[in-house]
């Protein structure tokens, strides 16, 4: 079986797994909380590809998740309110519609500013900070510190934002209630449909060529740059399609979870999604998925059995998986698999194409 | 080749997906509160994360009242078995946690909350599920869910008490320092209102970010304003470091006090003492209150917790779990609109006094109390208000108040 | 004007407090290129050192406090970099989850042993009071911070520049495979850099009870501005932090002065994106031919 093969029946077995299994096996709000983790994986795969691909650690993908998930919500409280204010503004003292918000009402121009906002800021950004040559250690800490400047505006325009509560207590989602069920069903469907899609999007451009592009900039920026290429142009484009998922993923959480607060979007939970794919497999889009999932599952099951010792597993599950497995879950798979076939000896003499994981050490 | 076998799977794995969407609820609703020999209620607080420091202690205060419910033979002839939930200190949390106990463990009411943020994310399902939540906190007002019971002050019996108290002082400068958020902003909107129809002056209005602990500048504003008062709704740590550099820019309580609305007993020991001893704070129990139920609840809260102190928010959420099992006995049921119903004009003897449930607005009667923080880190009441304070969350009473909400 | 004119101590100080919490990071991350994200923690380790010795030493823990929290940080430090760090040289990105990890488990096992709530650390009473400056105070904690700042700030330099274990320690930052083919035991200086640089964390976080919190999520408080100033001042430069420090500090104080404290971070986050336009490596960089 080729590598391809193998992939895509791995890939509808998940399918089958999540669109099939899981909605008939779970219960409706175990459901919904798949769906969350599901949203938050869509943010993971944009860090596979900017982190794992690209070598662009970013610290501050709560910032394009927010943004996503802000325009979504903005246009579901001016929807709700039909032509008055949203609630929190008038308990705010905010008497008329701000500019800022009065786009929003139209549902076409809400949904394109999901993605486009945050990939015009992660252009901006990228412009600033790539052409200058910033990377490495600086652009994760200045991503980092972007999230925490970004929270404390949120916070601090309490009228134009909801402050630390954020948008919450939507009642019309397109014609239907976001709480009920049916809606969260369907929900579900449509958040898994895109990650899907999104995922299968993201393998094609990791195999293209701008893909090997890319990971060569990871390896050596300097010498894509004697190339001729302008690595500058390749991060910021991949940083912007890392945007625009996270953005996605914001807006698609809105509906599924019902609010999109600023705790959502500052270091802690930036950082949690960046390990989550550390955990899961940085190299390959599917580890970050993988991750995503699993780390935030096991968050919520622990903190329903023992609260405090969730901190102390994650944080050991960091310091093990770093230090023992850097290739996240999907590199012991790798490793597991490459020592089976090695015991089955050379009689399946072709050698594996590596897939999109990548074997060599990465100089960071 | 790849088109082929994309385009297979894919219609492979959507086909499942439309015929399943048609066939939605796997029957979830319906069942009554608990099975058969218990009655079964949720706790929602943050037992991890920042706010974990100050919700636990609701939730051992809520844990005790529920032991004690059962030990005076439980309600409707069933014991009330506890489900508790951790909010982690993130809101979206709140909200899911609610949901679980709702639906999965199909609770008869929830306790829980603190911060208004946690509130808001959880309204939405409480209302929708029709279920029951009891808020324990005081609060910034403008809300009255007709599915959350707030056994905690609105700001007419916290904010505008304190208000009073400062006036009859003779306090006419008044500065307000407060964390960015929602409370400090509107309880601050209310200060502000209530200042210009009683001949205050407000002289300055800072917001410092939530963990804030820079407070040098913001100190030399306090200072070269001179208020006769500091009116402060900071959140948290950030009492300690304003307290702090407060203190060590040498002023005093006697020349310029700040009135708290968020330190309680808990609190001040982390501020240490001698940096905010003699300051005023506001609210509707102390440790120190006389009453006889007051000193069974100090009794058996440090009997269960050695070194506890008991705080306002503490008893507010004794106080609901206690008011929730009274409105059940009257109602003779679970049932959440049979509860709300019987809810009403409830009145019973809590620590902090008597205690009646509006009916109306589903907030609770309180005694507003302005107490001075003492040298062994308690409070003593030296201000009350003489009978328990209708609440009025927009207040609608006040006519100076009437361009709020 | 007069409260404006007190915003200048105020920068100075709020600067002193920058200094001392990132100077231990200009060193780990600087030299070493590793992001100690439990940086934050080990300032909290000194800050419950002081705490544990109020028993003992009554109301002076806090000066008593500072040669044990500096050892006792210092060896959690060398701990961490003996059984994990020393295996990430060359892959700065992943000390930073390796240590975030750290910290994490380190804020934990603060709040078990210590309990969540905040504790008290009472200052000593010579700190009480303050000198008048124009119209404004200085509190003598300000004052003692900053000359702690200064201290610290002389005593590395005079590592640095006077002594043979210090030159090493140069040398292995300016080029550490030409140090190690001149028989400099880099694995040495690292563990002692790691030392020194962890150290000075937990001497920061005696300093810092005399003006905030201590509790187990301290750390958090502090941890980006101590990166921002390293940062902005550029990899191991004492000269680049110290600038980078006094600068952000005065930014900050007449920025919340003139605004808001909210508004001031954000202004002090613009700003350094703004000057990294101009000094992509920060302010000070370290010459090098080197091929990224």
């Amino acid at each position: 079986m080729s590598e391809r093969v193998r992939g895509y029946a791995l890939f509808a077995t998940v399918a089958l797994l999540l669109l099939v299994v899981a909605p008939l096996a779970l219960p409706a709000f175990r459901l919904d909380e798949l769906a969350k983790y599901l949203c938050l994986a869509i943010a993971a795969l944009g860090i596979g590809l900017a982190w794992g691909q690209g070598g662009m650690l970013t610290l501050g993908q709560g910032v394009f998740f927010g943004l996503g998930g802000y325009a979504m919500g903005m246009y579901l409280k001016l929807h709700d309110a039909g032509g008055d204010l949203p609630d929190f503004m008038v308990w705010s003292g905010v008497e008329r519609l701000p500019a800022l918000w009065q786009p929003f009402g139209n549902p076409v121009v809400a949904l394109a500013a999901v993605v486009l906002v945050p990939v015009a800021v992660a252009v901006l950004l990228g412009a600033l900070v790539f052409r200058r040559r910033v990377r490495g250690a600086y652009f994760a800490i200045l991503s980092q510190a972007l999230a925490a400047a970004f929270v404390i505006l949120l916070v601090g325009q309490q009228g134009l934002t909801g402050g630390t509560n954020g948008l919450t207590n939507f009642y019309d989602f397109f014609g239907r209630d976001p709480e009920a069920e049916s809606t969260q069903r369907t929900m579900y469907f449509v958040v898994a449909g895109v990650l899907g899609v999104l995922y299968l999007l993201a393998r094609q451009l990791v195999g293209s060529r701008f893909g090997r592009l890319l990971v060569a900039v990871r390896d050596g920026e300097d010498r894509v740059r004697f190339l001729g290429y302008d690595p500058a142009l390749v991060k910021t484009v991949t940083f912007a399609i890392s945007a625009g998922m996270a953005g996605l993923a914001g807006a698609l959480f809105v509906p599924v979870v019902g609010i999109i607060s600023p705790s959502l979007l500052g270091v802690v939970p930036s950082l949690e999604l960046v390990v989550a794919v550390a955990v899961g497999g940085r190299y390959a889009l599917a580890g970050a998925i993988l991750g995503a999932v699993v780390m935030n599952y096991a968050k919520t099951s622990f903190s329903e059995e023992w609260a405090g010792g969730w901190l102390y597993l994650q944080g050991a599950l960091f310091i093990l998986v770093m230090t023992l497995a850097p290739k996240g879950a999907v590199g012991l798979y790798q490793q597991a698999r490459d020592a089976l076939a090695r015991r089955r000896g050379a009689s399946a003499a072709a050698v594996e194409k590596p897939g999109v994981a990548v074997k060599e050490e990465v100089p960071a | 080749m790849r088109k082929r076998s994309l385009r297979y799977w894919a219609s492979l794995a959507v086909l499942p997906a439309v015929l399943l969407t048609g066939c939605g609820d796997s029957g979830d609703s319906g069942a009554a509160a608990g099975d058969g020999n218990t009655i079964k209620v949720g706790i929602l607080h943050s037992l991890s994360g920042t706010m974990a420091i100050s919700e636990v202690t609701v939730a051992n205060a809520e844990k005790m009242a529920v032991e004690e419910v059962n030990a005076a033979g439980g309600v409707l002839g069933k014991k009330v078995e506890i489900v508790q939930e951790d909010g982690a200190s993130d809101w979206p949390t709140f909200a899911q946690k609610a949901q679980k106990l709702i639906k999965k463990d199909k609770v008869a009411a929830v306790f829980g909350g603190w911060t208004s943020a946690s509130r808001k994310a959880m309204l939405p399902v409480f209302e929708r599920n029709r279920a029951l939540l009891w808020y324990p906190v005081q609060y910034e007002g403008l809300e009255s869910s007709p599915y959350i019971f707030y056994t905690g002050a609105t700001t007419n019996q916290q904010i505008v008490p304190g208000l009073d108290y400062l006036k009859e002082k003779g306090a006419k400068r008044i500065f307000l320092v407060g964390s960015d958020y929602v409370f400090p902003r509107t309880a601050n909107k209310i200060i502000k209102a209530y200042a210009a129809a009683n001949g205050m002056q407000i002289l300055g209005e800072e917001y410092t970010p939530l963990g804030h602990t820079e407070y040098s500048t913001l100190v030399n504003k306090v200072v070269a304003a001179k208020p006769d008062a500091v009116f402060n709704t900071l959140n948290g740590d950030s009492n300690v470091s304003f307290f702090k550099q407060l203190k060590s820019a040498g002023v005093t309580a006697d020349e310029m006090p700040v009135m708290s609305v968020s330190i309680a007993e808990e609190e001040v020991k982390g501020i240490g003492v001698a940096n905010i001893v003699g300051h005023p704070v506001a609210w509707n129990y102390y440790q120190t209150t006389e009453s006889a139920a007051n000193d069974e609840f100090v009794r058996a809260f440090q009997a269960r917790h050695r070194g506890a102190v008991t705080s306002d928010p503490m008893e507010a959420g004794y106080n609901a779990v206690h008011l929730w099992a009274a409105a059940v006995k009257k109602a003779g049921t679970t049932d959440v609109e049979a509860v709300k119903k019987a809810a009403a004009g409830i009145s019973l003897d809590l620590p902090e006094g008597k205690v009646t449930v509006d009916g109306g607005n589903q907030h609770v009667y309180k005694t507003a109390r302005i107490g001075v923080i003492q040298p062994d880190g308690l409070i003593k009441e030296v201000w009350s208000s003489d009978e328990p304070i209708k609440p009025d969350p927009y207040l609608k009473t006040y006519p100076w108040a009437s361009g709020l909400s | 004007m007069e409260s404006l004119l007190n915003q200048l101590p105020i920068g100075l100080s709020i600067g002193a407090v920058l200094l001392l919490i990132a100077l231990g990071l200009t060193f780990t991350f600087g030299q070493m290129g590793v992001i100690n994200m439990a940086h934050g923690e080990f300032i909290m380790a000194g800050a419950y050192t002081a705490y544990m010795l109020q028993d003992w030493a009554g109301a002076q823990a806090a000066a008593v406090a500072l040669p044990v929290a500096f050892a006792l940080a210092g060896t959690m430090g060398w701990v961490l970099e003996r059984t994990a760090i020393r295996h990430f040289y060359g892959r700065p990105l992943d000390t930073l989850l390796l240590t975030w990890g750290v910290s994490l488990v380190l804020q934990q096992a603060a709040r078990d042993l210590f309990g969540a709530p905040n504790v008290q650390v009472v200052a000593p009473s010579w700190l009480n009071g303050g000198v008048t400056i124009g119209g404004g105070t200085l509190p003598y904690n300000r004052l003692f911070i900053m000359a702690l700042a200064i201290a610290c700030v002389a005593g590395i330099w005079a590592y640095q520049n006077r002594s043979a274990q210090g030159r090493r320690m140069r040398a292995v930052m300016q080029n550490r495979e030409l140090a190690a083919c001149s028989g400099v035991a880099t694995a040495r200086v690292d563990q002692l850099t790691f030392f020194i640089g962890s150290g000075l964390a937990g001497v920061a976080g005696v300093a810092l009870t005399l003006i905030g919190p201590v509790g187990p999520s301290i750390g958090t408080y502090y941890i980006v501005d101590a990166f921002l100033v390293v940062v902005a001042g550029g990899l191991g430069q004492l000269r680049g932090a110290v600038i980078a420090a006094l600068a952000l500090g005065m930014l900050n104080s007449f920025a919340e002065f003139w605004t808001n404290a909210s508004l001031a971070k954000v202004i002090v986050f613009a700003a350094i994106i703004v000057f990294l336009q101009f000094r992509p490596q920060g302010m000070f960089v370290l010459r090098s031919r080197a091929l990224t």
